[in-house]
């Protein structure tokens, strides 16, 4: 595989409905924002760019199939090739390994990865059934679907298992709208505290509103490309930040559509199978595992995301990464419920297995510039969802792993500020990120690493 | 047969007449044309399917019997709560077992809000559940309980499958309610 550099990106501004516009044009704001950001004008960029690929979630919600080939020849893309991809609520992250691999196989030198999902074409109890449409429409579906329910069992049973709180659940909540403040491509951007979150009105026990990200109409795009594709644009006038960032592992799991249909690992087969390298070698984290399993908890069960552990682990041996909480300057991971932020903390091996609770309050995974009037015990280490994640950014589906590829190119360049227009979220010296895009209630989830060439942290 | 000379007027939809637009359409009238406001319009879209459950067809057959089934793996003996016509592991066709008609909650949420299909039923709860001896849980109603006191101490409730008279050929012919009798 030959180095893949993401070098732009740019992002629409995410809003509950964008009426003003249809799809194509909407992802046309953020292709011509990662366009200019590199100093080409359009027909330029449009002679340079060797294919696409395009990522939508539901042809419910665009009612018209085949919409991507629409952006396509709006763009002017036309007849240069491009697919699209569909995979739930990770449709964004797959565009972007998709994006990767076409530059990394040599299939491409420029490929630009752009997404969008225009969620407020209806309301949203019947968008809420779109979105449960993505479950068993024989045993889930009939049975009352609704992906809050889904994750609200997972969190009973997480509370069940390792005692975590609603308030902890809801320090995710605080943490993701606070940063959201100075995100100005954000949709949600609130100063809450955590009586506010449980205040919300309750929509699967024990999940509030404030507990879930809303639908959104939105679209994002990133540029990734070959050293021979930096020569071509460069040749042509393009003005590519450095250090450039690289993307440096790439990760993909799955998991059983039903999650009932889960299994129940036993000790032996969760370290052999899924435990994290630093899990592996660690006596005392081997101890600690014991003593779960002697209390009966199981993995991954419906707590838990395989899927995630899989993709992460995977992405972090490609990467070099053994100790991920001290080897990332942030994540931006796809928190579509508070719940599921502390799931994952725990499958990205920020922290164990059980431990997603205390170590959401902790502080660890909040941003050291900002006072989000908490009392946090333990200083910032690795900042999750900088940028407020799908939270509070919203989560337009087919856009949001790429808006997350963007606010990570952003914080590795160096450049928030300028894009943002308020340096606040700039997470200082940021050398080595993750993105992580996840779909259903863990079928399909992609990790991958981006980081400044030059060397991590 | 006469050849139409027009298209015939209907009256469904909408119908709107002379919106406003500008009378002389010179250059600056068009570029105006940009700043108009998004016109929007509803769009029906309904389909009726005939979706077949293949293989699994006699599970639901078993609950208009209030027969409760479940896969098993000859095999290895792995069981599953939900019909599955293959083993995941060993990929060979699985064989039907019937379940016990007893289990405990392992999981459970109180719907407040729903799709729309099912709005009017909220607040529902929602549960999984466990079965002795079987290896995976198995989605379902939970009904006898009371949706303003959901508690973490409903988990490893002991529950009891009921079953509808009136079988409607859908997995909620099977609903879960607290046993009597542990």
């Amino acid at each position: 595989m030959r180095p893949v550099y993401a070098i732009s990106g740019g992002v629409s501004k995410f809003a509950k409905a964008r009426p003003d516009k249809t799809f194509q044009a909407v992802v046309k704001e953020a292709y011509d924002y990662a366009i200019h950001d590199i100093g080409l004008d359009f027909p330029r960029f449009t002679e340079l760019v060797d294919g696409s690929v395009a990522s939508y979630f539901s042809d419910h919600f665009a009612r018209q199939l085949m919409a991507a080939i629409m952006v396509q020849d709006y763009l002017g893309l036309c007849p240069k090739p491009s697919h699209r991809v569909e995979g739930g609520g990770a449709t964004g992250g797959i565009c972007f390994q998709e994006a990767w691999k076409n530059v990394a196989s040599g299939h491409m030198d420029i490929c630009v990865a752009y997404g969008f999902e225009t969620m407020s074409h209806v309301e949203t109890w019947k968008g809420n059934e779109f979105i449960a449409l993505a479950s068993d429409v024989s045993f889930d579906y009939p049975v009352g679907g609704f992906y809050s329910g889904y994750y609200a069992m997972m969190v009973t049973r997480h509370m069940h298992e390792f005692g975590t709180t609603v308030e902890q659940l809801a320090a995710v909540s605080v943490k993701n709208h606070h940063n959201a403040l100075h995100n100005p491509y954000a949709q949600k951007r609130n100063k809450l505290t955590i009586a506010d979150v449980r205040a919300a009105p309750m929509v699967a026990w024990p999940l509030t509103r404030l507990d879930i990200c809303v639908m959104s109409d939105g679209a994002a795009a990133c540029i990734l490309c070959s050293e021979e594709g930096l020569r071509r644009l460069e040749a042509a006038g393009a003005q590519i930040a450095r250090p450039l960032v690289r993307v440096s592992g790439v990760g993909r799991g799955t998991d059983a559509m039903r999650m009932a249909d889960r299994p129940h690992a036993d000790y032996d087969a969760f370290m052999r199978l899924y435990a994290t390298e630093q899990e592996r070698g660690s006596d005392e984290t081997r101890a600690y595992y014991r003593r779960l399993w002697e209390h009966g908890a199981r993995y991954p069960g419906v707590h838990s995301f395989r899927a995630g552990r899989t993709a992460g682990n995977m992405a972090y041996k490609q990467a070099g990464i053994a100790d991920p909480l001290h080897e990332l300057d942030f994540v931006e991971l796809h928190d579509a419920y508070t719940s599921s932020e502390i799931q994952t903390y725990e499958d990205l091996g920020l922290c164990l297995y059980g431990e997603g609770g205390p170590f959401a309050a902790s502080g660890q995974a909040f941003l050291p510039q900002l006072d989000y009037g908490l009392d946090l015990p333990a200083a910032p280490v690795c900042p999750v969802n900088p940028s407020g994640g799908l939270i509070a950014c919203g989560h337009p589906v087919g856009a949001t792993g790429l808006m997350q590829g963007v606010f990570a190119i952003w914080q590795l360049q160096g450049t928030v500020g300028q894009h943002f227009g308020d340096a606040a979220l700039q997470i200082e010296d940021a050398r080595r990120g993750a993105i992580h895009s996840h779909a259903g209630t863990g079928t399909y989830v992609t990790v991958t690493v981006l980081e400044r060439e030059g060397g991590a942290s | 047969m006469t050849t139409p000379n027009k298209v015939e007027e209907t009256l469904g939809g909408a119908i709107v007449h002379n919106l406003p637009f500008p009378r002389d359409l010179d250059d600056a009238a068009l570029a105006g044309l940009k700043q108009m406001s998004p016109l929007q319009v509803e769009q029906r879209y309904c389909i009726t399917y005939l979706h077949s459950y293949g293989q699994d067809s006699p599970w639901f057959a078993a609950l208009t019997n209030r027969v409760l089934l479940g896969s098993r793996d000859p095999a290895s003996g792995y069981t599953y709560a939900n019909p599955r016509g293959h083993d995941m592991a060993t990929g060979q066709p699985t064989d039907w077992v019937v379940l016990p008609d007893q289990g405990r909650v392992h999981a459970f949420t109180v719907c407040h809000f729903g799709s729309e299909e099912f709005l009017p039923e909220c607040p529902y709860v929602l549960a999984l559940i466990e079965f002795e001896g079987v290896d995976t849980l198995f989605l379902t109603r939970l009904v006898g309980v009371d949706p303003a006191a959901a508690s973490l101490g409903w988990i490893g409730m002991r529950v009891q499958a009921r079953y509808l008279r009136n079988a409607k050929l859908r997995p909620t012919d099977v609903y879960f309610m607290p046993a009597i009798h542990e």
